[in-house]
């Protein structure tokens, strides 16, 4: 067993960051927590040195695989993009210290990192209300808000039904198939007719990650909760359970190939997309806007599971990680914009080519990115799904998908238009090196990743072609 | 092929290399300079392109990469005689549109020569793109800069032109992308190449088509899908006008004759009824408008749509003088509405005004302007001597071959090119009351890109031989699939017949 540990290296390493900063917030002064952004950075390392890592451990419900890894290490990005936008949090609570912030973003990342690799539906569970119960936290942390802690309110009791319900799929699958792990679950007969019960009781598992990706019909606390916390929480909200959501659910799906269930999800993704892509025109608050945009993603991204083949998978994956790198961009652009914490609204875009030229050069990558146009990461992953989805029975979704791109366009649009043709009525913003640096590096792997998305295509397809039996 | 100098990369890189080098510049004029010392480089290197071999239909200049292996996406290059001419008419428009935007654009003038340098980039690569994925990225990557180009440095209304015309374009080429996956999904590949050389069933091309068709359709563009044309015209600024007019529109027409013949041919055919009927919708709809228009502009922005729709006319002619005619016509639209709008760009700067009634009775006071204006215009309608009435001629030649009576109704539609264009003219060198006393004569910045144009025009309206012979070979490449189809349902027609005759 301990000679096996160092396949657990990241995990072992957040839980020591996790304890420090736990010592940290029971000091009664108010001490510095410059030195996470750095260990984070030595954490992107920990996860690089272990992505090749191979084994299972925990009496095999911790399976470490590529796949896991991968997602382990875009954990640590979110996490480290995350803690660094978090520096200022001008609106944190003033009881608040800024060790306990940190400390509940740390826990609820080590819940992703462990949902990864868990391959046990207990387990997975267990790691799961680890992600969330830290973020409930996070999410009314603003002062003086009350619109902060209805989303938190909203968020947790959806929330709390979801997995509730998750849990209540848990005893029909144990019921029918009396076993709980992943590997023994994918040996089964998964045909509708002959287990009708484990396939309720599956979809019912699903849900509560189909909440987390915030999918329609699950999604109404996803723009309330943008909109109501700070646009740090927000930046942390939007991305990370996203991370954790997407690996487990294609470790679940990858062995259901199961039609029924796939053409309840088309249909969730053919109206996840076209809901969020009709509401989130009309939208001023730039939060809320992407709370809607969120939702029209998830459509995307399930898109991916419901092919269920190993270039879909891949497909998804990648997408996570485009999602991810777009979303990162765009919400760094809007903190840095919100000095004061408040929320931004279209008009505060005005101008901002000239008031920070290189937060506006980003925040047109990104809005381009999210509405899929080339040459961006965001357009080559909605390709690879949309070439992956056609030709199984699902062309339909397909067409809608890409007609939705058209909707879709109008709002991002107007970012940009907003950004780059109207004169600014404020000041220029103050932009220091560093936040100019992070901002530009994401727009460059957008871009970059774009055009050049061969070997993690490579990558990705090869570690989700390990997850068939 | 081993080609040692990638020549259609470094076409395509070069204005990003020039993009990256502008950024560190600040002064205005400096930029000016530099971005027209680019476009001259570019020139330079586009040269080696006359090597091109007139007498084959092949790809040529071809380079191939991997790109993405995973789903078979390569980076593959080439031209043949169908793109060849359009390369050449984007890379010498760069310079002429640096020049005619030297006093015209004040403001933000750094971002404006970078929009410009990356326009180039993406025109380039639809044009050169032998992958269908690469050809969508091009595609759709230049639209992000033409909005700019609008939205920004546009006139009054730019909002509501720029992403009218942004959502029109996207909206039509979403399904083109499906229609891209099909393709993969049926053929096995994204080479266009090897797509050319497949045959696929006429359900799946029916479709296909029809997907296709609404991209290119809303591209060139053809009657019920005009209406952003003239909003986008009248509001981008002269280069943005020029790049819109020669070259993106090119884009759409390119398509048809690359895909939808090549790939689709018996759907081609089986809509080829439909098609007609647009364009001669396109034709005289655009040419009675155009008649109408008080706007300088405007009016060459309907006379575009009218043109164009000559362009689709001789593409679905299926012959060689239809399709002929079209390239020509592709082209010469490309260089004489391109000059076109330069001049209407020149007198905005004196009078700031487009409005015909501002401009009127500029002949005594602006010779050589009106003398430029006169032969462009001339040029337009399609007077014998001027390029554009070579295209004309085969395009019509090329309808009366097969149907007398489109051709009949064609004819009216080069007749109003007459009337609005010459109506145009005469006001605006003999109209009275003049204000031309104040204002001054083509300098020669003005010449230095209105000359080129000119000999282009005279060029090819007195030797388009050359011009033809580039592309011959591959049109009648391109038109062999379409005429075995149209054989094969001209026999299973009579065979039809002598069933019937026997009955």
């Amino acid at each position: 067993m301990i000679k096996n540990m160092y396949l657990f290296l990241p995990e072992i390493y957040l839980i020591f960051l996790v304890i420090v900063l736990f010592f940290q917030t029971l000091s009664k002064k108010n001490l510095s927590t410059q030195w996470l952004s750095y260990a984070l950075f030595i954490g992107l390392g920990v996860c690089f040195y272990s992505l090749p890592a191979k084994g299972l451990l925990f009496f095999n419900t911790y399976k470490i695989d590529r796949l896991s890894q991968f997602f382990k290490l875009l954990t640590y990005l979110g996490l480290t993009i995350c803690v660094l936008n978090a520096k200022k949090n001008p609106q944190l609570t003033a009881s608040v210290k800024k060790s306990d912030y940190y400390l509940f973003m740390c826990l609820s990342s080590l819940g992703i990192l462990f949902l990864s690799s868990s391959i046990e539906i207990f387990t997975i569970y267990i790691a799961l209300e680890l992600t969330s119960y830290s973020l409930y936290i996070l999410v009314p942390l603003r002062s003086n808000s009350p619109k902060a802690v209805e989303a938190a309110i909203k968020y947790m009791l959806y929330g709390a039904v979801a997995t509730a319900l998750g849990l209540y799929g848990v005893s029909y699958i144990l019921a029918v198939h009396h076993t709980t792990f992943l590997t023994t679950l994918a040996t089964q007969n998964w045909n509708f007719t002959a287990s009708t019960l484990s396939i309720i009781g599956l979809g019912l598992f699903l849900l509560s990650f189909l909440y987390k990706l915030s999918l329609f019909p699950f999604h109404f606390w996803s723009p309330d909760l943008y909109e109501g916390t700070s646009n740090e929480t927000a930046t942390f909200a939007a991305v990370m359970p996203k991370i954790g959501a997407v690996i487990v659910l294609i470790r679940l799906v990858s062995f259901v190939p199961c039609v029924e269930l796939k053409t309840i999800l088309a249909i969730f993704a053919a109206c996840s997309m076209t809901y969020g892509n009709i509401l989130a025109l009309v939208q001023k608050d730039v939060k809320r806007l992407l709370g809607y945009s969120t939702i029209s993603h998830a459509g995307y991204m399930v898109m991916g599971l419901v092919v269920g083949t190993t270039q879909g998978l891949g497909s998804v994956a990648f997408y996570v990680f485009a999602y991810v790198l777009m979303n990162l961009a765009i919400f760094w652009v809007i903190t840095h914009l919100g000095q004061d914490g408040n929320n931004v609204s279209i008009e505060d875009l005005q101008g901002l080519y000239q008031r920070a030229p290189i937060f506006a050069f980003v925040l047109a990558v990104a809005a381009f990115g999210l509405a899929g146009i080339p040459p961006t990461i965001g357009f080559t992953g909605k390709f690879f799904l949309l070439t992956s989805l056609w030709g199984h029975g699902f062309n339909w979704l397909v067409i809608i998908a890409a007609l939705n791109t058209g909707i879709a366009i109008f709002y991002y649009l107007n970012l940009v238009r907003f950004a780059y043709t109207k004169e600014p009525t404020e000041q220029e913003l103050a932009t220091d090196f560093n936040s100019n640096l992070v901002a530009f590096s994401l727009s460059v792997g957008i871009l970059v990743i774009g055009l050049l998305p061969q070997n993690i295509v490579q990558f990705l397809i090869n570690s989700v072609s390990q997850l068939k039996p | 092929m081993v080609e040692t100098w990638p020549i259609l990369s470094s076409l395509i890189f070069f204005p990003l290399l020039g993009v990256v080098f502008l950024i560190g510049i600040k002064q205005e004029k400096a930029i000016r300079i530099i971005t027209l010392i680019i476009s001259l480089i570019e020139m330079g290197l586009a040269l080696p392109l006359l090597k091109f071999q007139l007498n084959s239909a092949k790809f040529q200049f071809i380079e191939f990469h991997p790109w993405i292996k995973q789903f078979h996406i390569n980076y593959h290059l080439g031209i043949d005689g169908i793109s060849y001419l359009m390369v050449l008419l984007t890379v010498f428009l760069l310079p002429l549109c640096v020049l005619c935007s030297w006093n015209y654009i004040q403001k933000r003038v750094k971002e404006f020569h970078i929009c410009l340098l990356l326009m180039t980039s993406a025109c380039i690569g639809v044009f050169v793109a032998l992958d269908l994925v690469l050809f969508y990225v091009f595609w759709e990557a230049m639209l992000i800069p033409m909005f700019l180009l609008i939205a920004i440095w546009g006139g009054p209304r730019r909002k509501y032109a720029s992403i009218k015309f942004f959502i029109y374009t996207l909206a039509g080429s979403t399904l083109l992308l499906v229609a891209i996956i099909a393709f993969y999904l049926k053929g096995g590949t994204f080479s266009i190449p090897e797509l050319l050389k497949m045959d696929f069933p006429f359900h799946f091309q029916f479709w296909a088509f029809l997907a296709m068709a609404i991209a290119f359709a809303i591209k060139v563009p053809m009657f019920p899908f005009h209406t952003w044309l003239p909003a986008a015209h009248v509001e981008a600024p002269t280069a943005g006008s020029v790049l819109l007019a020669s070259v993106l529109l090119k884009m759409g027409t390119y398509g048809f004759l690359r895909f939808c013949l090549g790939l689709t041919p018996a759907a081609s055919v089986y809509f080829a009824p439909l098609m007609i009927v647009l364009s001669l919708a396109s034709i005289l709809y655009g040419g009675l408008v155009a008649l109408g228009q008080t706007d300088m502009k405007k009016l060459i922005a309907y006379s575009s749509v009218a043109h164009m729709g000559f362009v689709t006319l001789g593409i679905f002619m299926f012959n060689l003088r239809g399709v002929e005619g079209a390239i020509m016509q592709m082209l010469n639209h490309g260089i004489t509405t391109g000059a076109l709008f330069m001049l209407v760009g020149a007198i905005y700067e004196r009078s700031h005004s487009r409005e015909i009634e501002d401009n009127l009775g500029l002949g005594k006071y602006l010779p050589a302007y009106m003398f430029f204006f006169g032969l462009f215009s001339l040029s337009s309608l399609a007077f014998p001597g001027t390029n554009s009435f070579v295209g004309e001629a085969l395009v019509l030649i090329g309808v009366f071959e097969k149907y007398k009576i489109v051709g009949l109704m064609a004819v009216p539609g080069a007749l109003l090119a007459a009337a609005y264009m010459l109506r145009l003219l005469q006001k605006l060198a003999w109209g009275e009351p003049s204000k031309g006393k104040n204002f001054t004569d083509l300098n020669a910045r003005e010449w230095l890109y209105l000359v080129p144009l000119g000999l282009l025009v005279f060029y090819l309206g007195f030797a388009p031989k050359l011009a033809l012979q580039t592309m011959d070979k591959s049109i009648q490449k391109s038109l062999i699939k379409v005429h075995t189809v149209q054989k094969s349902s001209n026999i299973n027609l009579t065979l039809v017949k002598k069933e019937k005759d026997i009955d």
